[in-house]
């Protein structure tokens, strides 16, 4: 089975995240002054294969805490979709 | 005998032959270390100088912790070897968890290029072991992703333990508590955002590198299991 996975990795709660502050800076500069609390993260979006739903977040976990994500200043979060059983590469 | 620094060169590294040539200077031998190669070939002290290994992709340090010669870098700094990790190479070493916390964008959101001073805060680390506590020291900077940061856990044993290796005197980049550099407890891991290999010479503007460079090939040359020689001093 393949799985497509959507990771959103955001800065950790209490962490600076000067680019989100400079943006919500300059939004009003353009006029929207009821904006707050701008958050500027990253998306990784990916194709696991693996046998069932449980394996392939269990993977995609882990390899956020090793690779996709820095626990100490990061956190995330993760859509998983199970893909159309066709080729199996996950290409749209 | 001669202290043998080896510098780890990733793919984007850019300070290896500065810090090569600062080691020399000081009539210390400096080989460089290709990242993919899991072998220290016989170095005394690591170096990890500053950056872009692997183009920062992802996040500074992410993919170079990963490289083969990391491996061996953490069972050499496990066994007391002496590892220095400056600018990028600090960033490479929270990354390993070599060192505690990370480091995070400067507050200013600004790439900070300009020599600051830092203190010196203890001299219980390998590269601060030729220095006087309470030092200032003139080093430049140069870096985005300095601003240092750990959880409030991390930063009490940190004080506690004196791991607080350098503070700037005047905080630049928004670094947490001024922190400058870090050592883990035994002292023979530091990480610094400073560039002490710019520092070496009264030509580039200051020398006041030359004593955390000396301090580290004296600690290299003690590491040394067979030799009570001391290394030769220069500057």
């Amino acid at each position: 089975m393949a799985f497509e996975a959507r990771i959103e990795i955001t800065h950790r709660p209490g962490i600076l995240d000067p680019q989100g502050a400079n943006v919500e800076r300059t939004l009003p500069a353009l006029g929207y002054e009821n904006v707050r609390d701008v958050r500027v993260g990253k998306s990784i979006r990916l194709v696991v294969d693996a046998p069932d739903t449980d394996a392939a977040r269990a993977q995609v976990d882990e390899m956020c805490h090793r690779l996709l994500a820095n626990p100490v200043i990061e956190a995330y979060h993760v859509e998983l979709t199970e893909l159309p059983a066709t080729n199996g590469s996950g290409a749209p | 005998m001669t202290s043998r620094v080896g510098i780890v060169v990733f793919p984007g590294t850019n300070c290896e032959l500065d810090v090569a040539s600062a080691v020399e200077q000081l009539a210390g031998s400096a080989r460089l270390l290709w990242h993919a190669e899991a072998d220290l070939a016989g170095s005394d002290a690591i170096v990890i100088p500053g950056g872009f290994a692997h183009g920062d992709y992802l996040r500074t340090g992410a993919i170079a912790r990963f490289s083969p010669v990391m491996d061996v870098i953490a069972e050499f700094a496990a066994a007391g070897g002496p590892v220095v990790g400056i600018c990028n190479g600090f960033q490479v070493l929270t990354e390993a968890g070599l060192l505690p916390g990370a480091l995070q964008k400067n507050a200013g959101l600004k790439f900070l290029c300009e020599t600051v001073d830092v203190r010196v805060e203890t001299t219980a680390t390998v590269l601060t072991g030729e220095a006087e506590r309470g030092a200032v020291l003139r080093i430049p900077i140069n870096h985005f992703e300095g601003n240092y940061v750990c959880d409030p856990a991390t930063l009490d044993r940190l004080r506690a333990h004196d791991q607080v290796v350098l503070r700037y005197v005047r905080n630049p980049n928004g670094s947490l508590d001024d922190i400058a550099g870090i050592a883990n407890e035994a002292g023979n891991v530091v990480g610094l955002m400073p560039h002490p290999e710019r520092a070496s010479d009264a030509l580039l503007g200051s020398d006041d590198g030359v004593v955390l460079l000396r301090s580290l090939l004296v600690a290299a040359a003690s590491a040394q299991p067979s030799s009570g020689a001391a290394v030769a001093r220069g500057g």
